[in-house]
């Protein structure tokens, strides 16, 4: 069997004498939708932050594509083609729906020490953006104020700007958090036709979505990850029940 | 449309201060082509912090520094007798433009109040250090000796060939800025100025680029201190003391931060004031004062954000 795409071993991270993640060990195949449940302050935005490589873990190693990244930050991560979604939507308010994408193409497209030619005007920037901005059903909305985009509608950009990076491997932090039904199911829809062409670590609290798409589930609870598996063996796994599906949301 | 309307601004302000040396000749009133020409050197002082203020968000308080960089090095170089104003000029834009390299390294790992502040304290680092500099006159600064020579090409004691390259300087400033913070480069400083931790997580590490953009405008500004140093042909610490760095900031912030030419309007604005109050009263500060807090107020955009009119901001 070939090396995980993600492979992390031992990570923790404290917080003062909180431990937000406590000797995590997590492999991610190439290709699955993994997700990460837990209740609230499990450790798993810390985790994303971590895998992402804005968190300095104090211990342990993350190994991505077959080589360790545990020194490496966020920026050098996204170059070797990890892309993420924040739990607070992050774009860019202040661009256009395109620009914000144009930027993600911009950052894995060559040298950016480029003082001259205006940046609108390189079609290698504008194209694939608008192809990525279509991909996510924005296309209509390109020249659009990103700062004044619908909340779901900055959510599928955020998608946009982590597709454009071509990433190999996917980090969501809570992709349809404060949508109403139909803005999560467009979401759940989109993320459906990632699956499979990416790897993607989903980290979500609507239990719906996380079983619609995970291939498989991990759970978190006081920053341990507890159980790993299928979404029926999670589904009927007692620890996990009583840990947190059965503390409000019926399986 | 918008577009045309800042287009006949700019034609117009361009026009204008071309129209300068001939109607102070008309008028026989030579001060206002000195006054105009200080004008148009802090306005190069001012863009150039709008590139690292407007377009990268970092508030430097110390730009002053440059100023005074880029003046002593024509002073220093002319009292020891070198003349030639290219190697001067070059000397003055190379020394600014370390010591923003010293100074961004350094600064440009921290933000909000710390980046002001460290911005701040290297100022007045320098600001003692030309105190202490005895041999070029200490705290009462020094004589130029002459003013740079250009082999021929321009007279510098000429004051309209002075002025006329000064004005050409600015307008060359301009449209390097405008290619700048629209090219690549331009792109990647307004997103770490937009939402930093985005542009770290689409790939990009701002610091090489806002230090960079910060090398550039010292060096820039270091340009507008050769350039100080022959208008006043007297150099002292006073061209870095941190009221300075606040005068060069507030023409920014007056004129329109993020624009460019706003900063043109607020330097030219701020000394007109300067020069009308203080010939009406002493305490011409009172007047100037609630001014600039009204301008601050209500338009967002700075002077130049009324003049130009409403624009859709865009990325």
């Amino acid at each position: 069997m070939a090396e995980p795409l993600v492979a992390v071993r031992g990570l923790s991270k404290s917080f003062g004498g909180l431990r937000a993640t406590d000797r995590v060990d997590l492999d991610v195949e190439d290709g699955e939708t993994h997700a990460i449940i837990g209740p609230n302050g499990a450790g798993k935005t810390t985790l994303i932050g971590q895998l992402a490589g804005d968190l300095r873990p104090d211990a342990g190693t993350t190994r991505f594509a077959g080589q360790d990244v545990t020194s490496l930050d966020a920026p050098a991560r996204s170059r070797l083609g990890l892309a993420r979604s924040f739990q607070i939507t992050s774009i860019f308010p202040d661009f256009s729906a395109l620009d914000n994408v144009a930027l993600a193409v911009q950052a894995h497209s060559g040298s950016s020490f480029r003082f001259w030619r205006p940046a609108r005007a390189e079609r290698e920037l504008r194209e694939p953006a608008l192809a990525v901005l279509d991909g996510v059903g924005l296309g209509a909305r390109a020249d659009v104020l990103a700062a004044t985009l619908a909340h779901g509608e900055q959510r599928q950009l955020e998608i946009a700007m982590a597709l454009a990076t071509r990433p190999r491997l996917l980090l969501l932090d809570e992709p349809v958090a404060g949508m109403g039904l139909e803005e999560t199911q467009r979401m759940v829809r989109l993320l459906s036709t990632l699956k499979r062409r990416l790897t993607i670590v989903l980290v979500e609290h609507d239990m719906d979505a996380v079983f619609t798409l995970a291939d498989r589930i991990s759970v978190m609870v006081y920053g341990r990850i507890i159980a790993t598996g299928s979404p029926e063996g999670v589904r009927s796994n007692a620890e996990v029940r009583r840990a947190y599906l059965g503390e409000g949301t019926p399986p | 449309m918008a577009i045309s309307r800042r287009a006949i601004v700019l034609a117009a302000g361009a026009v204008l201060l071309a129209l300068v040396p001939p109607v102070a000749g008309l008028l026989n009133q030579p001060f206002y082509v000195d006054l105009f020409r200080r004008m148009m050197i802090f306005a190069i002082a001012a863009l150039s912090l709008d590139l690292i203020l407007g377009y990268g968000g970092m508030v430097s308080f110390g730009h002053a520094a440059y100023l005074g960089i880029g003046a002593y090095a024509v002073g220093i170089l002319a009292f020891y007798g070198v003349d030639n104003g290219f190697l001067q000029w070059s000397v003055a834009v190379a020394a600014s433009a370390v010591a923003a390299l010293v100074i961004g390294a350094i600064s440009i790992r921290t933000s909000g109040v710390y980046f002001i502040m460290i911005t701040l304290a290297f100022t007045q680092m320098l600001y003692y250090l030309g105190i202490s500099l005895e041999t070029y006159g200490g705290d009462n600064g020094m004589p130029l000796r002459t003013r740079s020579q250009f082999a021929g090409l321009v007279d510098l004691r000429n004051p309209s060939a002075f002025y006329y390259l000064v004005l050409a300087l600015l307008v060359l400033f301009l449209v390097l800025g405008r290619r700048l913070v629209d090219a690549r480069f331009g792109r990647v400083i307004r997103a770490a100025r937009s939402n930093e931790p985005r542009a770290r997580a689409i790939g990009f590490s701002p610091f090489r680029y806002k230090l960079a953009a910060f090398v550039l405008a010292g060096g820039a500004c270091g340009l507008a201190g050769a350039l100080l140093a022959n208008q006043t042909e007297y150099l002292t610490p006073d061209f870095m003391h941190w009221t300075r760095s606040g005068e060069i900031m507030f023409m920014v912030i007056l004129g329109g931060m993020g624009t460019l030419f706003g900063p043109v309007l607020g330097a030219v604005v701020l000394l007109g004031l300067e020069d009308v109050l203080s010939a009406l009263t002493e305490h011409w500060q009172i007047i100037l004062g609630p001014f600039l807090v009204v301008v601050v107020l209500f338009a967002k955009r700075g002077l130049f954000g009324l003049v130009e009119g409403e624009v859709p901001r865009d990325g």
